[in-house]
Formats: structure tokens, C-alpha cells, sequence
């Protein structure tokens, strides 16, 4: 790592400020991503204002038909969730299944917004629930957010503070691991909210998390898993590396959705 | 000396009361007053000319002592690392070894190759600094698949076709011949993955120099410090042996990979003179992907001759193995004298010729992994062997029984001579707990569920106990392979028992007090093992190639049969009685016919204070060594069945059943043992699964990380039934075989056997991802749909 | 630098440190609690795992001045050879270690799934959840077992 300057402000408002100090700073949340790249020193901020510390960004509410989550809030805490479980049974199962226990321990669902890795797992979610992201400064569709990979519509000292999910009426995701770094090769979050279907894809897009056409058309009619047999994803656009072929991915994609569409509507 | 604890007993392990409560001591564990830290700066370039190396800035920046070069080495008359076995081409000319200096001499061969280390008062003062070196660069092409190895630009002028070797075995007229007289051939071509051992501690070193004495000391992660020293002081030059003490202390696992001597630690122990300061260094993982020595990498071409009842008449191999930039240091040998002498697996085959070419590349160096050459035989052997099987429309089971050697000893052609086995046991226990019989109906099952079930088989062969000395110094090697032991009676009888051997997870603290306890008739809390320092063991060659039951602990007996033999001495003095009728059982010298009779430890005592006899008739003291040489490896075999389920719509493979049937001979310690299979297994299925080292065209090492290299985890893995049968082996004391590595030589070919009968053809690749066997799904529903 | 405060294995240390030293650093390198290992980079090898206010995390991704105001434990804090913690002694009778590097991060991980899965736990369970700590050894046959059994002892 290279040498920083730390900082642990106590409010959200203290960190903006700190932020808009160190214009090469970085916000350290969880650190399960950010930590790593600067041992690696393929990041190099001169200061790291840590939210571990500051008030209010944690914890889980119902705010009438939304689901709220702190941007600090554990993925642990997510998974675990009461309230999560009962609202949005798919969210939980994800959070579950983020890294291993340890890194649920520490990772947070605002810091893995906020990185907008084209493998994590919570873009899906936030995607396909039309979820809301809610800044210091405003609010912001998941439509809008993410902006490909590794950026977001987070302009410079904005801070991720709660983010905000409709609760669905169905709603599953499914992950197909890659076999060494266990992050999503293929994820897909179904979710269905009245007539509407949304299918968010991470993992497999070049370009970060994205919606598929192909399965919300075919869902869109009819939300059951059979509704996307002989469903063909487009190649185009799709990761290909040693783990999969662009081609594989595509295959998978709409296997994975039709698993979750399974999940969403089993029981 | 209870049953409990005796040889044969599931002894709970000493040394795990520090292990599970955070006291091991590792490399990394210790350190050193006033040390400083190493950091290497390496190549990002897989070959390239270093037109210019300029470390004037590195040298100014805080906290730096001293930044060495290559030119700094060859100052200080350091040599270069050396490969330990001689390999000579068909034509008797000897293979074409490049110079190996531990830090780059003009040249760079791979990514990770060491330019210069500099050194400093914190390790990050020490990576802060190297970004200062400034080289010139003048980068050539890189040199990464082995049938393109010739004609590209030589990696070493000695070798200009890029050629190690063109090594071969066995009798070519008379396998021709057999050849010949075929009704039925079986060809197959194979690629064994190329793996990356990545034992969990990474390397480590500490090199400290006392200029009081003159004594430099090496702490180092080494599975042979005797190894290290002889090396370091005979061929490098760094000191004599007596000014050179290494100490392996713990060690995470090696697999291999911690056999080899690496620039690192040579590096650390000659540049704490240089710097005054000890000197630490420890690898980070990436390092550790970068720059340990890596596994298997061959590439080979076998055919099978069988006669009309589908005997087999003869085999051939043709193989290419990736020796990397540079030979380390045992190198040459594995994919020559520890593979080709593999090749008659369990069976009896007439005639064998196999060509082995040694390649150079640049890649890092390719060296001992688990098996070492003999998983990369069996992988030949049952690939082919099954697939000789299918044509042939003849069970596998049935295939294999009808070629197995029946009588004892056998010759085979190529080198070994097994002494024992009884392979038809083996392969009626696996047949009988794998409930074969029923599997057609499992696999229906499968499919009525959408998946395709398979079943495959592995009866290996491997040779272990290395080695009997004369007969590998004829083949090639540069040391003998015998091992010693010393046995240490203390005054009121408790005994120290040091080996040559070394354990880094194998137990040899429980196993080998397991063995002198029992021997020695005594207590086994009063029996302890010390390995790992030159200055307490006299010397040793190490543990790997299974090698620490069947030669280590027969040393290890032989020292306790002259203890005993000098022990009757002094007890026949302190019992007034002749020695010829002193006798020793279950820890008690008696006199024969009498009721009188000393304990161990009171003859230990009477052997110290030496009151009872004359000083110049008996010496004092208790205390024997001895070195034993093995007069044959030995031959542990066994068979292995996996049973796979395939999710054909996502080409996830699942291991639904393993068994595994081996004959290790005698077995001192079964809970030990068992857990040096389900080890090996786990190995052997991540290299068929899951691991693969894999650089691109330009030479990078894509999967440096765990990000990129997948090691199996628990989810990965299924439990493993392991049964075993036994005949003892007739040429050590013991009548042991060794366990260590029966699982890594086992798994592969018993997975892809499994794989290829369900997809239902033999092009599966290792490691049988997802992504590839998806894809080999794909192959066989074509292939379904053209019938 | 930076001032950290922080209770580990039930004592107070402060210390002044440089703000990038990671937890797994300052526990070897300033306290000397060297059962806590570092096996890679990336936040997947598991042998650093300690408990912070009582929940598994990675040491070697997790900054010490983070942790200010902490309790953490780590595999010196919760047995010694002479009193085991019941998955310590799991370990040793199913024989779920062979090298013993990953074990303290192995166990230290054992004790949280039990914390939050319970006493009760299968095979399945045991090997999914344990999907953050790799070891190189035992095949994980026998480390499966010692998990199962230490689960149920911790009960």
C-alpha cells in the first residue's frame, strides 16, 4: 500500500466535507475491495475517510411498501434480516451469498453500489428492483446509476447514505460462480412488481450490470420458468475470458434466470 | 507401552497442540534483531534483454541499506542455482543446462524472474524504493507453447533450439515389433495441466550473519535444509557447511515446491553479511504464483498395442514437458526418471518405448509438484488404458484385471521391478464399496433427472522410498538418496530421536515416536522427534517422493536396533550376567530363565553413570545413528473410482462418490495415513477440475492470483470412502510403502474417466471446468444426434 | 500516523501506527500474536480470520485504526493446550490439520459459522460455509468432521 492520510468522521456531513478536502481521497467502507487494490497498490489515495465510525448509516427499516438500508449495513445484516426476509426473500438469499462469511461480516451494500463491480452481486439487485440510491446530495434510479463498469452516476463527494427497494411482489436471484474467485460469472435477479418485469444481469456484460430484453420480454407475458425455454441471449457485448466464452455466458444467462424465476415463484 | 499408542494405532498428533492454539513457528513467525526486508524487483517482461539497470536512485531513497544486482553476485564470486540431475540426450551427449543466476545476469527469461532485491529497515520503505530502479528493457519475443519452443529465439545460448533433452527409454526395435503383430491400437493425445502448488504458507527466508563468528544463518520453508546447505555452501559459494546452518523450522506444506533451493533465500543469506542486518523476506502470494516452482505441464502422444483378446502387447509414448526458464533444482528428473519407469502402471506389457523431450520456455520454472512425474504417467496409462477399454467394448474393471501382473517380483521394461502387490484385491474391495454392480441404475436415475452420470477408474502404480543411492547415481543423480537418524537416550530414558527427514504437515513427530515407543518398549509422551536445523541433525535428504516412512523411518530403526544392542551390553554388565542371554521385550532387559530384569531407562541410566563396567571395555553412554539405504523403491498401489453427476445446461460436474482402495504395505499410523489420501485426492481433483496455470501469448501468468487460479475448497470436494488392503513390502524393515502422494497420482485420470463416460467421448480437457465440459456436453449431443 | 486503541484476547493495547497497517499485521508484527497467518492478497485464503466484536473477519483486509474502540480474539485468545476450546479440541481428534498454517483461521471461522448457523450442522452446511478458508492438506475430509463435532461440544 501506499502511504494515506486517515480519516474517521463521525457524521455523513463531516465525511462529504472531508471528501470535498481531499479531492484524492477515497470513501472506505467495508474495505473488502478498496483494501485489497491498495495492497496491490493499483490504487493509490492520499486519504481514506472511513464511514465506519460515522452515525446513522446502518440498519435495516420498512417504510411502507420500500425497503431502507443504511449504505454501512453488513451484508451479514442484510442476509439475516427479519424484515429483508419476510419483503424481499431474494434480496437476503443474495447477501448470502456475497464472498465468504468473513467478508459478509465487513463488505456493505453502499460500498458495493458505490464500486459497481461488473461481477458483484448487489447491482443485480438494485437493478432489477428499481431500487433507489440515496446520496448526501439527492436521489438516484438504478436506471441512472450505473454507468458502467466500475462507475456510477456518483459525482465527485457524493456519498451513498441508504438505498431504497420497492418491494416486489417476486423476486429470486441466481448466481453461477466463477469456479476461482467465486464472484458472479453469470448472476440474474428476477424480480416482478404488478405487470412489471425487470431482469438484471451482473457478471457477464462487459459493461457492467444490464437489463436483458430477451428474458423480461419472454417473463413479461407470462412469469413463469417455462416462459423462457428457447429464450436466446445475444453474445454481443458479453465478457470473455479463461473462466467462459462470450457465448457461454450468453447460454447461461437465461438458464440461471429461468433457476430464478423457479425461486421466485416456488412455495 | 500400550495398544493405544503402539505401530498400527490412530495416535492422536503431538504437535497439533500448538498448531491449534496459534504456537507454530513458522518463517514468517520469527524474527530477528534489527532485521531489515527484502523486496525483489522482477521482470515484467517473460524475456528481454537488460540493456541498462540503473539503481543509483533506489540507493538514495529512506530507509534503503543496499540494492543488489546481478553484477553485485558475480562480484562476490556467488554461483548461479544449480539443477541436480544429469539427463543425457539419445545420442549419450548430455542435456543443455542454461546458467541460473539468483539475480538477472544481462538477461530476463520470465515474469518474476529476480532483477535486483533492495533492501531496507521496512519492507515498505524496501517496495517504495524498487520503484526507483530504473532498466532498459530490450524485450524479445516470449517463448510459451511447446511446439512452437523451436525456431523461436533461444532462451538460453547453450540451448539454442530451445531443447533441454531428447531423452528416451525402453527397447524401440522390440516395441515396434509388438507393434507389429497388433490387432488393435489405441491412440490417444493429452495435455497434463500445468499447476501451481500453492501451499497455503507462502516462502519465506531470514538470512543472519554473526561476523563474531562467522556463521551465517538461513531460516528458511524448506522441506530438505540439509539440501539447502550442501547447495548453498558447495555449489553457490556462499560459506562451508560448517559456517552454514539452515533452519526449516514449522512449514506450512510444500507439495514440492519448498524441495527446490530459490534466489530468494540465497539472496537473503548472502546479503546480510553485504548489509550487516538481518535479512527477511516473504513471498506474497502473487510472488508465490510468480516464482515457485510449478507443476506438470506435459503434452504426450501414447499408443497401445493389444492382441486379439485384448492383451496388451505394447506401449509408446511421446511426450513434450515444460521445464520452464530455468532448471531448478530437481527439474530434469521428473519428467524423465520419475515418469517413463511409471509407464507399465499396474499392467503386464511386454515392451515400452517412450521419448521424453525437456523444453525450455518462458515461463517459470517447472519442478517436483505432488507425484512428481508418476501422476503424469498414470495419467497416460489409464486414460489410455480406459479408452482401450471402450473400443474394445470390454467393462473397464474387466479390461484391467485381465492386464494386471499376477506374480511377484515382476520386471516390467522400463527399469522397475516390484517386488509385491496384490492389484486384484484392490480392485475388488474399490468395485465392491463403489457398489458398481448398481450403477447402470444410478446413471438412469441421473438422466430422468436431466444429468449424465459417469463413472471412472485409476489403478496406479507409483514409485516411492527415493531411492536407492548406486542405482540413481547410475541414472543420472548428483546425491545419494539414503537417510539418517540418530537416536538420543537420555540418562533416565527418555529419547530424542533426529531425522534427516522433515515434516511439514506429515505427522513425523506422532508417527516416528509412534515407532521408537513401540521399539523401544517406553512411553510415547517419552519420545521426541527433532528435525529441520543442521546444527542438531548431522545430516539428511529431505522428505518428499513419499519417501520419510520407508526410508526415514528404516534409518530410524536401525539406530534403535543398536541402541538395543548396546543396551543389552550395559545391561548384561549391570545384571551380572552374559550378554547372549540378555534379552529385551516390552521395554525391559532380562536376563534369560531369571527373574532378573532393568526397565529401559534404568539401563539408559546405568549406561550414563557407568559405574558398572570398565570405561575401556564398554564405552558410556547411549546414543546410535545410522544411515539407511534403500536397496529398491517401492511400489504402493491402489485403485480409485470417482463417480460424477453432470448438469449438462451449465456443465457443473459433480463428484457424487469417491473410493479409494490403496496398498501402502504396513501402516504405522491409519488416521495419519487416511490423511495424506483424502490430501492427495483433493489435489489431484483440483488439477482435474479446477487448477490451471495459464500465461498468454506474451508470457504473462494470467492466474497470479486466487482470484484467477481456482484452489478447491470445501464445497469443491465431496468425503472419501478410503479402504485399504496391504502386502507388506519386502525390500525396507518396515515393509512400508508410502502414502504421501498415492491421491494426486490417482484422481486425475479416475475423474476424467468419469467425465468422458458420461459425456460419452474422450475429448474432455484438464482442468474439466464448467465452461469445458459444457462445451464437451455440447460435443456429445452432437455427436448422440449424428448416430 | 495514527493512534489505535483496541481489547485483544481481553487486554487493552494502544499504539501509535502507521494508518495503512493492517489488523493481521499489527497483531504479528506489534503484538506478537503470530497464530493469526497471512496465506494471500485477495481476501480468499482465510488463515487470517480473527473475531472482531465477536464476528469472523478477514485480518489481512481489514485496516488496524478501523478496528479502534474493538474487542478482538484471536486463536491465542481462546484455548490454550492445557484448556481447548471444544473446536480446537474438534481439530485435533479428527485429525483436521496436517500442516497447521490455515488452522487458527480455520478455527477462528469454525467458531463463527457456529455463531451464527448453530450447534447443529451437516456436511452441506459445513463445506459451503466454510467457502472462505482454503487449505492445502487435508481435502477438508477430516476439517468437515472436526467442524461438525465442535459444533455440537460448543452446544
Amino acid at each position: 500500500m501506499y502511504a494515506f492520510n486517515y480519516h474517521a468522521p463521525k457524521t455523513v456531513r463531516q465525511a462529504a466535507s472531508l471528501l470535498a478536502k481531499n479531492t484524492d481521497g477515497k470513501v472506505l467502507a467495508g474495505g473488502q475491495t478498496l483494501l485489497p487494490t491498495m495492497k496491490q497498490r493499483l490504487a493509490s489515495p492520499s486519504a481514506l475517510i472511513d464511514l465506519g465510525h460515522a452515525e446513522g448509516m446502518s440498519g435495516i427499516e420498512q417504510k411502507g411498501r420500500n425497503i431502507v438500508i443504511g449504505a454501512m449495513t453488513r451484508h451479514v445484516e442484510v442476509s439475516t434480516s427479519a424484515i429483508v426476509k419476510n419483503a424481499i426473500p431474494g434480496l437476503a438469499a443474495l447477501a448470502e451469498g456475497i464472498g465468504d462469511g468473513a467478508v459478509r461480516n465487513r463488505g456493505t451494500i453502499g460500498g458495493s453500489l458505490a464500486n459497481n463491480d461488473p461481477a458483484a452481486d448487489y447491482p443485480s439487485a438494485a437493478l432489477a428492483l428499481n431500487a433507489t440510491i440515496i446520496t448526501n446530495k439527492r436521489k438516484i434510479s438504478a436506471d441512472e446509476f450505473f454507468q458502467g463498469m466500475f462507475s456510477t452516476a456518483l459525482e465527485e463527494g457524493e456519498i451513498i447514505v441508504k438505498v431504497s427497494f420497492p418491494i416486489p411482489s417476486k423476486a429470486a436471484y441466481e448466481k453461477f460462480p466463477n469456479p476461482a474467485s467465486r464472484y458472479a460469472l453469470v448472476g440474474v435477479f428476477v424480480a416482478k412488481k404488478g405487470s412489471d418485469v425487470r431482469v438484471a444481469v451482473t457478471g457477464a456484460g462487459s459493461n457492467g450490470v444490464f437489463r436483458s430484453k430477451e428474458c423480461e420480454a419472454a417473463l413479461s407475458s407470462r412469469f413463469n420458468a417455462r416462459a423462457l425455454d428457447g429464450v436466446k441471449v445475444s453474445a454481443s457485448g458479453l465478457n470473455a475470458d479463461m473462466h467462459a466464452s462470450a457465448d457461454y455466458r450468453a447460454h447461461l444467462i437465461p438458464v440461471m434466470a429461468k433457476r430464478a424465476v423457479e425461486k421466485a415463484t416456488a412455495k | 507401552m500400550s495398544a493405544k499408542t503402539g505401530v498400527g494405532a490412530s495416535v492422536l498428533r503431538k504437535e497439533d497442540f500448538r498448531f491449534i492454539t496459534g504456537k507454530g513457528q513458522y518463517t514468517d513467525d520469527i524474527n530477528r534483531q534489527d532485521q531489515a526486508y527484502a523486496y525483489f524487483l522482477r521482470s515484467p517482461h517473460a524475456h528481454a534483454n537488460i540493456k541498462k539497470l540503473d539503481v543509483t536512485a533506489a540507493k538514495k531513497a529512506p530507509g534503503v541499506l543496499g540494492v543488489l544486482t546481478g553484477d553485485d553476485l558475480a562480484a562476490d564470486k556467488i554461483g548461479g542455482l544449480i539443477c541436480g540431475w544429469m539427463i543425457h540426450n539419445k545420442d549419450g551427449s548430455p542435456m543443455k543446462a542454461g546458467a541460473h543466476p539468483a539475480l538477472a545476469q544481462g538477461k530476463v527469461r520470465y515474469v518474476g524472474d529476480h532483477v535486483a532485491v533492495v533492501i531496507a529497515d521496512t519492507y515498505q520503505q524496501a517496495k517504495d524504493a524498487a520503484e526507483q530502479i530504473h532498466v532498459d528493457y530490450q524485450v524479445l519475443p516470449a517463448v510459451v507453447d511447446m511446439n512452437k519452443a523451436k525456431g523461436s529465439p533461444a532462451i538460453h545460448d547453450v540451448a539454442p533450439d530451445n531443447v533441454v533433452y531428447d531423452w528416451h527409454l525402453g527397447d524401440k526395435a522390440a516395441t515396434d515389433a509388438a507393434f507389429a503383430k497388433a490387432k488393435h491400437l489405441t491412440k490417444i493425445d493429452l495435455v497434463n495441466n500445468r499447476l501451481i502448488p500453492n501451499a497455503v504458507e507462502p516462502r519465506a527466508a531470514i538470512g543472519d550473519f554473526d561476523s563474531g563468528t562467522g556463521i551465517y544463518t538461513l531460516y528458511t520453508t524448506s522441506q530438505n535444509p540439509h539440501v539447502a546447505r550442501l547447495v548453498l555452501s558447495a555449489f553457490v559459494g556462499i560459506a562451508p557447511e560448517h559456517k552454514l546452518r539452515v533452519i526449516a523450522p514449522d512449514v506450512g506444506g510444500g507439495f514440492g515446491s519448498k524441495i527446490f533451493i530459490y534466489a530468494e533465500e540465497t539472496v537473503c543469506v548472502w546479503a546480510a553479511k553485504k548489509v550487516g542486518r538481518p535479512v527477511k523476506w516473504t513471498a506474497d502470494r502473487t510472488e508465490a504464483f510468480l516464482s515457485d516452482a510449478h507443476g506438470r505441464d506435459h503434452i504426450s502422444h501414447a499408443e497401445l498395442a493389444l492382441d486379439d483378446k485384448g492383451k496388451i502387447l505394447g506401449l509408446r509414448v511421446k511426450t513434450k514437458a515444460n521445464l520452464g526458464a530455468y532448471l531448478s533444482t530437481f527439474s530434469s528428473c521428473v519428467p524423465t526418471y520419475l515418469y517413463a519407469p511409471l509407464l507399465s502402471g499396474q499392467y503386464d506389457i511386454p515392451a515400452i518405448y517412450a521419448e521424453v523431450e525437456g523444453i525450455y520456455t518462458t515461463t517459470a520454472p517447472v519442478d517436483a509438484y505432488r507425484g512428481a512425474g508418476r501422476p503424469e504417467a498414470t495419467f497416460v496409462v489409464e486414460r489410455l488404458i480406459e479408452k482401450a477399454a471402450r473400443e474394445t467394448g470390454t467393462d473397464p474393471a474387466t479390461f484391467r484385471r485381465k492386464n494386471f501382473v499376477k506374480s511377484f517380483p515382476h520386471q516390467t521394461p522400463v527399469i522397475m521391478a516390484y517386488d509385491t502387490g496384490n492389484y486384484t484385491a484392490s480392485l475388488d474391495l474399490a468395485l465392491e464399496m463403489a457398489d458398481y454392480k448398481n450403477f447402470a441404475k444410478r446413471k438412469k436415475d441421473s438422466a430422468k433427472n436431466g444429468k449424465l452420470r459417469g463413472i471412472g477408474f485409476s489403478a496406479y502404480i507409483e514409485a516411492c522410498g527415493i531411492a536407492p543411492s548406486a542405482a540413481v547415481g547410475s541414472l543420472g543423480a548428483g546425491v545419494g538418496l539414503w537417510e539418517s537418524a540418530e537416536i538420543r537416550v537420555n540418562p533416565v530414558g527418555t529419547v530424542e530421536v533426529l531425522t534427516g527427514s522433515h515434516s511439514h504437515g506429515q505427522g513425523h513427530e506422532t508417527t516416528f515416536a509412534q515407532l521408537v515407543a513401540d521399539r523401544l518398549g517406553i512411553d510415547i509422551e517419552a519420545v521426541s522427534v527433532v528435525h529441520g536445523d543442521t546444527d542438531k541433525v548431522q545430516f539428511g535428504m529431505g522428505t518428499y517422493g513419499s519417501r520419510s516412512g520407508a526410508v526415514g523411518m528404516s534409518a530410524i530403526v536401525k539406530a534403535v536396533d543398536k541402541v538395543i544392542a548396546k543396551g543389552k551390553k550395559v545391561a548384561a554388565y549391570a545384571l551380572e550376567a552374559a550378554e547372549k542371554d540378555i534379552q529385551f521385550k516390552d521395554g525391559r532387559f532380562s536376563v534369560a530363565g531369571t527373574d532378573k530384569s532393568l526397565a529401559f531407562g534404568e539401563v539408559a541410566l546405568q549406561a550414563y553413570i557407568a559405574h558398572k563396567f570398565n570405561g575401556q571395555d564398554l564405552e558410556p553412554g547411549l546414543k546410535e545413528g545410522a544411515f539407511y539405504d534403500p536397496t529398491n523403491f517401492t511400489f504402493p498401489s491402489g485403485v480409485h473410482i470417482c463417480e460424477v453427476e453432470i448438469d449438462p445446461e451449465t456443465g457443473v460436474t459433480d463428484i457424487v462418490k469417491w473410493t479409494a482402495v490403496d496398498d501402502f504395505g504396513n501402516v504405522i499410523n491409519p488416521m495419519i495415513v487416511e490423511g495424506q489420501v483424502h490430501g492427495g485426492i483433493a489435489q489431484g481433483v483440483g488439477q482435474a477440475l479446477l487448477e490451471g496455470a495459464h500465461y498468454n501469448a506474451d508470457g504473462q501468468l494470467v492466474t497470479a492470483s486466487y482470484m484467477d487460479y481456482t484452489m478447491p475448497r470445501a464445497d469443491d470436494l465431496p468425503s472419501f470412502n478410503v479402504g485399504m488392503t496391504n502386502t507388506p513390502c519386502t525390500t525396507n524393515p518396515l515393509g512400508i510403502k508410502g502414502c504421501g502422494e498415492a491421491g494426486a497420482i490417482a484422481a486425475p485420470p479416475a475423474v476424467i474417466n468419469a467425465i468422458t463416460d458420461a459425456v460419452g467421448h474422450e475429448d474432455v480437457p484438464m482442468p474439466a471446468t464448467p465452461y469445458a465440459v459444457w462445451q464437451a456436453c455440447q460435443k456429445g449431443a452432437r455427436k448422440l444426434a449424428a448416430e | 500516523m495514527a493512534s489505535v486503541t483496541l481489547t485483544v484476547n481481553g487486554k487493552q493495547v494502544t499504539a501509535t501506527v502507521d494508518p495503512r497497517t493492517l489488523l493481521a499485521q499489527f497483531l504479528r508484527e506489534h503484538l506478537h500474536l503470530t497464530g493469526t497467518h497471512v496465506g494471500c492478497d485477495t481476501s480468499q485464503c482465510g488463515a487470517c480470520v480473527v473475531h472482531v466484536n465477536g464476528r469472523a473477519i478477514k485480518s489481512c483486509t481489514t485496516l488496524a485504526v478501523s478496528c479502534d474502540g474493538a474487542l478482538v480474539t484471536t486463536i491465542e485468545g481462546i484455548g490454550t493446550p492445557d484448556n481447548l476450546h471444544p473446536m480446537q479440541a474438534a481439530f485435533r481428534e479428527n485429525h483436521g490439520l496436517q500442516c497447521g498454517f490455515c488452522t487458527p483461521g480455520m478455527i477462528m471461522s469454525a467458531i463463527d459459522i457456529v455463531n451464527r448457523r448453530g450447534n447443529k450442522l451437516d456436511e452441506h452446511t459445513i463445506r459451503e460455509e466454510l467457502e472462505g478458508n482454503i487449505c492445502r492438506c487435508t481435502g477438508y475430509h477430516n476439517i468437515v468432521k472436526a467442524v461438525a463435532q465442535g459444533a455440537a461440544a460448543m452446544n
